[in-house]
């Protein structure tokens, strides 16, 4: 089978590197949409695509189980979460994002996030940028399906904290509707008598 | 016990007449009160008797004792006892101290008799003769700073008695203030002792078992520079206290005081004490630069002159004697400055008996005269008082310097001490004898001789003037009613006969004739340690003592011609203004301290204190409030000026890394 | 040219920096967060290429837990968002800028 698949790799390098770039300029494009369009909504359209594309470069670096949840949950769950809150507190009226209201505020931020960019770069590049032990909880590769070996990992390296995280999801649900109640009613006057 | 334990009656005793008239003196009153005050300093003086007696009987080596009553400041490495030092020194000075003040006090109960605070006057002097016993008797300086502070507080009391009277309250005022410059070069001087050999006690107490030692032990182990230094700023109290250029000028205005105080606080004892400080730091004298020991007789020589020039043109019977006592302590001085210990010595103790006189007598006139003061106004007084009279010529004698008086001998001394040193110091000296004679013999002749200008109205003269409401010893002339002179009572003749008799024989405690008539200096050698004895030839000293005979001679002779054969009003050219304002010098200090000394007093307290040193410590509390001010923006309130503050964070961290981990 | 691991580690770090200038700039609260997922993406990105580079499934299992937590994150953020912001009409202020006006 692998035999088979050998005329294939040359193509399948040249595939890898069009979908990397495709999925760059999408990944790309949405931030950007995020960050400078207007419309609140528009911005989370925009942050689908991203996801998407993040999705797709799962695929492509063979996590498939973490694509599809990221497509169902994240952009399935969480933007439209985001979405219900927008249109629920009328906050889609358009910001003014050219006015400025703090001062300096843009071009530090400009600044500090170009600095933070490239100062990372540089420790990565300098440190050969994955360092580290191999397949120190299992290895990703090999025979397999992924979701099994994940799940595999899930359940018995890491039991304790997908305990702990289930807890917080209750926690976290408990605590939304708390948060997001209305306060109790006053009595009518003359209601019990 | 020894008997020479028994010092410290001396002072007690006075303090406990202080004490005792300061709770009940009003309720003695007027005169007990005063008799209770006598019977306190007599009692010291037949204390110190009976000391010098014991001290007498001693051999000449063991004439210095210590009597240690408590320890006073125990301080660590400084240690300040209360302790009274015996030798020869202390005990002269004790000895005319009480016995003059004894004498003075009992004046004091006829002349004060009527004043409404006649109670209050003693407790004063009572406390003056504590202070100042104290300080002849201390064993280190700074018990001897304590009775120097006293006397001056004392002077401050006594001066301004009469403080109804605006000029009596300044005058205490200026003497005061005009001390206080002294005795800060008295501070810095003990600083600088402490600071060089540890100590402030004069002469160690060798014989306890801790053996500690004495400043003037360690005398030669001072630099030069250093002991010229102390001996310089100890001359400034000196100065200060004994009324010597610059600091002279609150002895003339002292006078506003009533007359004993004059005597005894000005003349006999409180002026004495810068002499007797320097006397006693005679060792550190020695060890001065030559040059600063110079300097101390010219300027001493140079009081003397200029006092001298000012007396000749006074007309209160009072101001010549205060001038005359500044240019008499300019003698004193020269003769410390020029080696003459003794002699200072000498000449301190024949003063003290000559011009306590003559002031007592000078306020026996004033008494009789119904407070006149001016001489211009007094004349041919012989007749009337003549007691007086009498003690006075015995008085004018022997300052002028006519053998064989005892101001003959003593200020001889002092000039041969004086020529020693420099001659031109000594020329000075012999015109001061000539102009000390001069005006001596003009008050004499102004007061007891000539006519009775008392019978004649004043010209222009204000009738308020007489009646001065302020002299509360005038209260006690009205009910006499007479207009006319009288003798004083037996209280205020009794001293000067008494004073009379030790100005004419004083001079027997060191005639210079005989090795063995020399008694003073033999007397207070142990005292004055290790100092070089200047023996002029035999000849010299006869050819010197003539020199001042002859001058004072012609000074009364001068006199004489002047005064005594002319009416005082034509002799108005010989009174010039200048020498009757002092030279001016009152005048000038005024200008300078309201002109100079304002400007650089409000400079330091307004530029210094309040710019430097205030605004140094303001200065620190604005920089915290500005800088908290400036720190406080950082506190927007906008969330995202936080998030831009952690992601500058981060970016600090990822530089640091980097730096850390080398690119 | 094949694709190195390295590419897609600086895709994630553009990616961050994007969502956290983005963060700063927005005052739409709402958008503000959407910057925080885009954070949270990249990082997500990072450990999958961590994963693929050191053949090691662990980062993996993280980007499960990160994806768990930004659930609930985003669960209860909004929830805030809403109890805050409410019942504020236009005029009352409904960006992140009038949070000092709370003071405190």
């Amino acid at each position: 089978m692998t035999a088979a698949l050998l005329p294939l790799l040359a193509v399948a390098t040249k595939v890898d590197l069009g979908v990397f770039l495709v999925c760059a300029a999408i990944v790309l494009t949405g931030a950007f949409g995020v960050v400078f369009l207007r419309n609140p909504v528009h911005s989370a359209l925009s942050l689908v695509m991203t996801l998407f594309g993040v999705a797709v470069l799962f695929v492509a670096q063979e996590a498939h189980f973490l694509a599809a949840v990221q497509v169902i949950v994240y952009s399935g769950a969480i933007v439209v979460l985001f979405l219900f809150v927008i249109m629920l507190l009328g906050v889609d009226r358009e910001e003014a994002v050219e006015v400025e209201g703090l001062k300096g505020q843009r071009p530090l931020a400009f600044g500090v996030g170009a600095l933070m960019l490239l100062l990372v770069l540089l420790l990565a590049r300098a440190n050969d940028w994955a360092t580290g032990q191999t397949g120190a909880r299992g290895l990703a590769s090999g025979p397999g399906e992924n979701v099994e070996k994940l799940g595999r990992s899930i359940f018995t390296d890491f039991l304790l904290p997908f305990e702990v995280t289930a807890v917080l999801l209750v926690i976290a649900v408990v605590g939304a509707v708390v948060l997001a109640r209305r306060p109790p009613q006053l009595r009518d006057e003359g209601d019990d008598q | 016990m020894e008997i020479l334990d028994a010092v410290w009656l001396i002072p007690a005793l006075p303090l406990a007449g202080f004490l005792t008239l300061l709770i009940a003196g009003r309720k003695l009153g007027d005169p007990f009160a005063g008799w209770l005050a006598t019977s306190a300093i007599g009692g010291a003086f037949v204390a110190t008797v009976v000391v010098f007696g014991r001290l007498l009987n001693m051999g000449e080596e063991e004439r210095r004792h210590i009597t240690t009553l408590f320890t006073w400041v125990p301080a660590g490495g400084f240690s300040v006892d209360v302790a009274f030092l015996v030798d020869p020194l202390s005990i002269t000075m004790a000895l005319f101290v009480t016995g003059i003040g004894t004498l003075i006090h009992l004046y004091s109960i006829g002349y004060m008799h009527g004043d409404e605070r006649f109670s209050k006057f003693f407790v004063y002097l009572n406390l003056f003769a504590f202070s100042m016993l104290m300080l002849v008797l201390a064993d280190n300086f700074l018990l001897s700073f304590l009775g120097w502070e006293g006397v001056g507080a004392c002077s401050y009391f006594l001066i301004s008695f009469w403080f109804t009277r605006e000029s009596a309250a300044v005058a205490g005022k200026k003497a005061f203030v005009t001390n206080r410059i002294g005795d800060f070069g008295f501070m810095i001087a003990m600083f600088l002792l402490f600071a060089s050999v540890g100590t402030l006690d004069y002469w160690g107490t060798a014989s306890v078992a801790n053996g500690s030692i004495g400043v003037f032990e360690q005398a030669e182990r001072l630099s030069t520079y250093t002991a010229s230094a102390v001996v310089l700023l100890l001359f400034l109290g000196a100065a200060g206290k004994s009324a010597q250029l610059p600091l002279y000028l609150w002895l003339p205005d002292a006078m506003e005081g009533p007359t004993p105080v004059s005597a005894l606080i000005h003349a006999a004892t409180m002026v004495t004490a810068g002499v007797f400080l320097l006397v006693r730091c005679a060792p550190l004298l020695e060890q001065a630069d030559p040059n600063v020991t110079l300097f101390i007789a010219g300027v001493g020589a140079l009081t003397a002159l200029f006092a001298a020039t000012v007396a000749c043109a006074q007309d209160d019977i009072k101001k010549v004697l205060a001038y005359s006592t500044v240019s008499q302590l300019g003698y004193m001085v020269l003769a410390v400055g020029s080696g003459a210990y003794v002699a200072a010595i000498f000449h301190m103790v024949t003063h003290a008996f000559f011009k306590a006189l003559l002031f007592l007598g000078a306020g026996s006139v004033i008494h009789g005269l119904h407070d006149e003061q001016d001489m211009k106004r007094m004349g041919s007084l012989r007749k009337w008082m003549p007691i007086t009279w009498a003690t006075f010529l015995v008085g004018w004698l022997a300052i002028s310097g006519v053998p064989p008086f005892s101001g003959f001998w003593s200020k001889d001394e002092v000039l041969a001490g004086a020529f020693d040193k420099s001659p031109a110091l000594w020329a000075i000296g012999v015109l001061v004898a000539l102009l000390t004679a001069y005006y001596m013999s003009r008050q004499v002749f102004l007061v007891f001789y000539g006519h009775e200008r008392w019978r004649q109205p004043a010209a222009g003269a204000d009738p308020a003037d007489a009646a001065d409401p302020a002299d509360a010893a005038d209260q006690g002339h009205t009910a006499h009613g007479s207009a006319e002179p009288h003798e004083s009572p037996w209280v205020m003749t009794l001293p000067l006969i008494a004073l009379a008799g030790l100005a004419a024989v004083g001079g027997m405690l060191n005639l210079p004739l005989f090795k063995a008539t020399l008694f003073l200096e033999h007397w207070l050698e142990p005292s004055l340690g290790e100092v070089e004895h200047h023996v002029l030839a035999t000849g010299t000293k006869i050819a010197l003592a003539i020199v001042a005979t002859i001058a004072a001679l012609a000074g009364v002779g001068l006199a004489y011609v002047t005064w005594y054969r002319k009416k005082p009003a034509e002799n108005a050219n010989l009174e010039p203004d200048i020498l009757k304002k002092a030279w001016t010098y009152d005048a000038a200090i005024a200008a300078f301290v309201g002109g100079p000394g304002r400007a650089a007093a409000a400079w330091s307290a307004f530029t210094v204190d309040k710019g430097v040193i205030d605004g140094a410590v303001n200065g620190v509390a604005t920089l915290v409030r500005q800088g908290g001010g400036q720190l406080r923006k950082v506190q927007t309130g906008y969330v995202r000026n936080y998030a831009l503050g952690l992601a500058a964070g981060v970016v600090l961290l990822l530089a640091w890394t980097l730096v850390r981990v080398g690119l | 040219m094949t694709v190195d691991g390295s590419w897609y580690l600086i895709l994630a770090a553009v990616l961050f920096s994007i969502g956290a200038i983005g963060l700063l700039i927005r005052r739409n609260v709402l958008v503000m967060f959407m910057c925080v997922e885009l954070m949270l993406n990249a990082v997500n990105l990072t450990f999958v290429t961590f994963a693929r580079m050191l053949d090691d499934i662990g980062g993996q299992v993280v980007v499960f837990f990160v994806l768990v937590v930004a659930a609930a994150e985003v669960v209860v953020g909004l929830g805030i968002i809403v109890s805050i912001f409410r019942r504020r009409t236009g005029d009352q202020g409904t960006t992140a800028d009038d949070l000092h006006l709370l003071k405190g």
